[in-house]
């Protein structure tokens, strides 16, 4: 039958509906490789210059205070006779007359304090120290803070009612006070538990260190615990939660693998900026005389120790200082790139 | 309005209550006293002392004396301090840190606001990133360091500045300028980042279009909305600044309740330690209520619950 020149009907053939070859199918798809959370947020974060200069002054940070002291030729606690209060860079008579024998010593770069001890090595370990503090403490206060709001938020009612008012009550007592009664009353049962078989690393980690992370523990997670709640209210009306929920899902489950993933991005700022509160606090511990034990040195302890002797060694401070500045500073601006990076909604 | 205060004031009084007796039973529960550090003393004397005070009475009674009193408004006489009841001692050392607290705050307020505006205003120009690297240096530098090096260099190196009291008005610059240090950065911070939050919203667009002057458009529309997250900050900070900053008394040596404060901690002062508690969260709680009020006035849309 011959074709009418104006119908719009096709010619058909029967190949023409084979299905599709495996090279048919892959031409037709448009989709590229799908970034993940990470890959996205580490990609964003690797174009901001501050951020990433942050980072390697922590890792410079870490590399000094964990790694060098090991292998430094004076230890923190070791007391050079004769070389008390040296300048930067100046030697004790001793060490000079072994430099004039043609032996070689290591410069005291920062000089000595006054116990004729190695500042160098003394802010290094100091460093190290505070470092610990701010990144254990923070980790504990995630914890606790994170359980505490998510469950707090997710169950409601009640529930939410009294755990907000506890947090409220432990937000008002001045913390100074806590955390001076909790020292004192922890110090006797640590030292007990020192002297078992065992436990005898308390001593050397020191029972005020310890009591400061268990303060810390028991106080600062007030902050991450209304955070994450503010955080799971909105996020347990999603319809992922509704159908999780209706798929038999137990709770924990949902508050594990539902909730606080998704919450995940104001997590890592929260706690990118709780280090440098953490270490903020350890200082001002150490200032009062409440921080870590003697001889162990911490940034905050180095500083307060200096103050009495500022007018004749001004530097002794001013090392210290510009040690924990900077440390804070760069978690400071890893956190600010972090949120810009895996919170975008929270930028400015 | 009338009765969300009630409500409020019925939850302050529970939450007071909660701190007083959180304190109460935790200062007791830790070894040591308040006659423990006295050397010389002998244990007749001892024990007559804490005869005399009620503390050789069980727990459980002490406490039931205590609440009665503060009810009353009694908050007893101070264990260390012969002859001066608490409230005297709160009464004269808190004028003094209200003084350079309330100061600072002020000062704090008025630069972080003006300052983190213009940073928004100027959004990437190069008094943006100067305000910017100054705020974030701010709050990165611990009290105590600014204290010691203003210390150095104005009290000590220069000799421009007294170091210690509170005597004439050159006293106060820097105890003052040292507790304003790191709030001002930090209301920089917040106010520039809610600005430029504001700067961004559909009103400020239709302020404009309906050829509001720029003046009208800052004042009336942008630094109302924006100032909301600052009040939330400072009313807190207010609380725990007027109460005196132990570290900036200590320094400076300077008379105030914060010294006080530790003071008392370190000696056990029972007394003294419940009352500036009591004190300080009963501020806290007052300001948080009051914060809550100045948002309403500053943003009409906003239900008290």
């Amino acid at each position: 039958m011959k074709k009418n020149p104006l119908s719009f009907q096709v010619d058909l053939n029967p190949e023409d509906f084979l299905p599709a070859t495996e090279e048919e199918k892959q031409s037709q798809v448009v989709m590229r490789e799908s970034v993940s959370f990470w890959k996205d947020g580490f990609r964003r974060l690797k174009k901001n210059k501050v951020a990433m200069v942050s980072i390697v002054v922590i890792i410079l940070v870490m590399i000094f205070s964990f790694i060098v002291p090991s292998f430094y030729p004076y230890s923190y606690d070791q007391q050079i006779k004769g070389a008390n209060n040296l300048a930067p860079f100046t030697y004790s008579a001793s060490e000079q007359a072994q430099i004039d024998a043609g032996e070689s010593v290591f410069p005291h770069i920062f000089g000595t304090d006054k116990m004729g001890r190695d500042y160098a090595i003394r802010v290094m370990m100091g460093s190290r120290i505070s470092l610990l503090v701010g990144l254990i403490a923070t980790a504990i206060i995630l914890v606790i803070g994170s359980i505490y709001g998510s469950i707090a938020a997710f169950f409601g009612g009640w529930v939410d009612l009294i755990m907000m008012r506890i947090v409220d009550i432990i937000y008002t007592v001045p913390d100074v006070l806590l955390i001076v009664l909790l020292s004192f009353a922890l110090k006797a049962p640590l030292e007990g538990l020192a002297k078992r078989p065992g436990f005898g690393w308390v001593n050397t980690v020191g029972t005020n260190l310890i009591s400061i992370f268990i303060v810390f523990a028991l106080l600062y997670w007030v902050g991450m615990a209304r955070m994450v709640r503010s955080q799971i209210l909105m996020l347990k009306e999603s319809e992922y939660v509704t159908a999780a929920r209706a798929l038999g899902v137990s709770n924990g489950k949902i508050i594990k693998k539902h909730l606080l993933t998704n919450c995940i991005g104001t997590l890592i700022v929260t706690t990118t900026l709780q280090i440098p509160s953490s270490i903020f606090t350890e200082s001002f511990l150490s200032f009062l005389g409440m921080g870590v034990a003697v001889p162990l040195p911490s940034l905050g302890s180095l500083a307060s120790d200096a103050i009495n002797g500022i007018g004749t060694y001004p530097y002794l401070l001013f090392i210290p200082a510009v040690a924990i500045s900077l440390i804070i500073l760069s978690f400071n601006l890893l956190g600010d790139g972090l949120r810009d990076a895996f919170d975008p909604k929270l930028k400015n | 309005m009338a009765k969300y205060i009630v409500k409020r004031i019925a939850l302050a009084i529970v939450t007071i209550w909660a701190v007083a007796t959180l304190t109460f039973f935790l200062m007791n529960m830790v070894p040591g006293g308040p006659f423990l550090s006295e050397k010389a003393i002998s244990p007749q004397a001892t024990a007559a002392l804490e005869a005399k005070y009620g503390l050789d009475k069980p727990l459980g009674e002490q406490y039931v004396t205590y609440i009665t009193g503060a009810l009353h408004g009694d908050f007893g006489d101070s264990l260390k301090q012969r002859g001066r009841t608490v409230a005297d001692i709160i009464k004269m050392k808190f004028p003094v840190s209200a003084k350079i607290g309330g100061i600072s705050v002020l000062i704090s307020l008025i630069l972080g606001v003006f300052l983190g505006s213009i940073a928004a205003l100027k959004r990437g120009k190069f008094l943006d990133n100067f305000i910017s690297v100054v705020s974030t240096l701010g709050i990165a530098v611990p009290s105590f360091v600014v204290c010691t090096l203003l210390m150095y260099f104005l009290g000590v190196k220069f000799r421009v500045l007294p170091t210690m009291g509170l005597l004439t008005w050159k006293h106060y610059i820097m105890p003052v300028a040292a507790l304003s240090f790191y709030p001002t950065a930090y209301i920089m911070r917040l106010m520039r980042s809610s600005m430029l939050d504001v700067l961004g919203q559909d009103y400020m667009r239709t302020a404009k279009a309906k050829g509001l002057s720029g003046k009208a458009q800052l004042f009336k529309h942008a630094l109302r909305n924006a100032i909301l997250p600052v009040v939330t900050y400072v009313g807190p900070l207010l609380a725990y600044t007027v109460t005196g900053s132990f570290i900036v008394e200590k320094i400076f040596t300077i008379p105030g309740l914060g010294g006080e404060f530790i003071g008392a901690i370190q000696g056990r002062d029972y007394t003294l330690i419940m009352g500036t508690t009591i004190f300080l969260a009963t501020l806290v709680i007052i300001m948080n209520v009051v914060v809550d009020i100045v948002y309403k006035i500053i943003d009409p849309r906003i239900k008290l619950k």
